[in-house]
């Protein structure tokens, strides 16, 4: 029995939806382009995540010290750092190991490794590599060594990462922050588009709903099949948008690969593709309901 | 039964559609309400489906009164009344048969129920050979007898019919009048507003006239007085 009016309501709003197709259409594709907007900022966000992840992660400070500077010396540079409760690790590199390195790195580079052995010294210097407990303990052990100031130290690269962290940080949350702003903009423009639709989907349907009540068909039943068909805007609009984003991550990804290989965008994509489908189609539902809300309270007396 | 308590409805304040009518209509009658255009004939009727809602005073179907139920409650007592009107307010897009199939769906009808009552109904209305047919089709007096159909379907206590004949020839006229008073005879109150003379004549029924808003005649047999 409830199952039947479902299943009529569902026919309703389906007919309604093919009935005001060109505008169905319409309706979709801003939706469309507001869906992809936030799936577009999920995304970022993610990849965003990622490098920031990875650049935190790699931040450590590493000390040079000038070429020809007595082992021991570095030792006890070493040995002072170790000291700290900030420090969890210290590794050195000597200028040896450095040198094996650089040949390791660049064995297919004739040039480079001839050029290297026409020099009579070691022109790399060795490294003491500092890692912190936390991002934040780095920049107490960066200070410790200025002042310092050890005179066999020839620079400390720790600000310098900081910097590009900081920077990317900004960019990002003010990326971030447009987006909503824009987000929230097309949002409010697709609930005009999707409530005049409905509007307009009443209009076209005005005799049967006159009918309807006439022969006293509920208020669910009139009103059932309108947010119905807004909430079948949204679900087109978010099965549309994510077809589109696998294309495009699909394509898009050997590409980011290229630049972030720690990064796999498209399998990162494909395992959590039901959760950005699930977060578009709720998002779509909540769009189209909500005009279709709106229009059905203004324009649908039962 | 129905029953009207002093009941006024004022549209604007210089013009009153209703003004204080108190009318009783017990089941099974056959009441015509009479009086010239805009006497609020139609007014009376809408006020009885809750299309309208009295300024004041109370309207009562049986155990329910009308003119106090939400919006929640009023489909109940919808389905308890079949509306009949000059413009036959037929679907254009759907058949005679979808038609009447379309306002048991509405009232919540079972499919099976639906395949069994359709075919039944048109036959009393002697429309079976044009089931298919759309009411551009039809002729004036079979949309009509479509529309009753439709009204009749669900099985109603009253039938309400405001100027059914309005839009229909002499013979087409005494056919919906042939079939209301049918529908009657099977135990179904109907409330017949018009102001056609020779049709209230003829009927020789209840006869409730109305002249600008006030029930001014009041009659078991009567005829059609201005």
């Amino acid at each position: 029995m409830l199952g039947t009016q479902i299943k009529r309501m569902c026919k309703t709003s389906w007919l309604s939806l093919i009935r005001n197709g060109w505008l169905a259409t319409a309706t979709v594709l801003v939706m469309t382009l507001v869906l992809s907007m936030i799936g577009g900022l999920l995304l970022l966000s993610v990849v965003a995540n990622t490098i920031l992840a990875d650049l935190k992660g790699k931040i450590d400070i590493s000390v040079y010290f000038f070429p020809a500077t007595e082992e021991q010396g570095i030792m006890a540079v070493k040995k002072s750092i170790e000291g700290l409760r900030e420090v969890r690790e210290v590794g050195y590199v000597s200028q040896v190991q450095a040198l094996d390195e650089f040949r390791e790195r660049h064995k297919d580079d004739a040039v480079i490794l001839s050029s290297i052995d026409e020099l009579d010294a070691n022109p790399l210097e060795a490294t003491l590599n500092i890692r912190a407990n936390t991002p934040e303990d780095l920049a107490f052990i960066a200070g410790y060594l200025k002042d310092k100031n050890y005179p066999i130290v020839d620079k400390i690269n720790y600000f310098e990462n900081q910097r590009v962290i900081d920077r990317l940080s900004s960019v990002l949350a003010s990326i971030k922050s447009v987006g909503l702003v824009m987000v929230l903009a097309l949002a409010f423009v697709a609930i005009l588009v999707a409530f005049n639709a409905i509007r307009l989907a009443i209009f076209t349907a005005r005799e049967e709903i006159g009918i309807m009540r006439l022969v006293g068909a509920s208020s669910w039943y009139i009103r059932g099949p309108f947010l119905l068909s807004g909430m079948l805007h949204g679900m087109f609009a978010a099965v549309l948008t994510s077809l589109m984003f696998y294309g495009v991550i699909w394509i898009v990804s050997p590409k980011v690969a290229f630049l972030l290989p720690q990064m796999d965008l498209f399998g990162y994509f494909q395992s959590s593709f039901i959760q950005f489908l699930g977060v578009l189609l709720a998002a779509g539902v909540l769009l189209g309901g909500t005009s279709s809300f709106i229009a059905i309270r203004r324009y649908l007396k039962v | 039964m129905i029953f009207f308590d002093k009941v006024s409805k004022i549209y604007s304040p210089t013009s009153a559609a209703l003004k204080n009518v108190t009318v009783r209509i017990l089941p099974k009658e056959f009441v015509s309400v009479v009086g010239s255009s805009g006497a609020g004939k139609s007014t009376l009727l809408k006020l009885l489906i809750a299309e309208e809602r009295p300024t004041e005073g109370r309207i009562f179907l049986d155990g329910d009164e009308v003119s106090a139920l939400s919006y929640r409650e009023l489909p109940r007592v919808r389905r308890r009344i079949g509306s009949i009107f000059q413009d036959f307010k037929l679907l254009r897009d759907k058949t005679a048969y979808e038609n009447i199939a379309f306002a048991m769906e509405a009232a919540g009808r079972d499919p099976k129920e639906i395949e069994e009552d359709v075919p039944q109904v048109l036959d009393l209305v002697g429309l079976s050979d044009k089931a298919y047919h759309f009411p551009h089709e039809l002729s004036g007096g079979e949309k009509q007898r479509v529309a009753i159909a439709r009204a009749f379907v669900n099985q109603p206590d009253v039938i309400t019919a405001d100027e059914p004949t309005g839009n229909l020839d002499p013979v087409n006229t005494w056919e919906i009048i042939e079939l209301l008073t049918k529908i009657n005879e099977l135990g179904t109150t109907v409330i017949l507003a018009t102001h056609n003379k020779e049709i209230v004549d003829w009927l020789s029924r209840r006869v409730i006239t109305i002249d600008k808003g006030e029930l001014i005649r009041d009659e078991q047999k009567g005829t059609y007085i201005l």
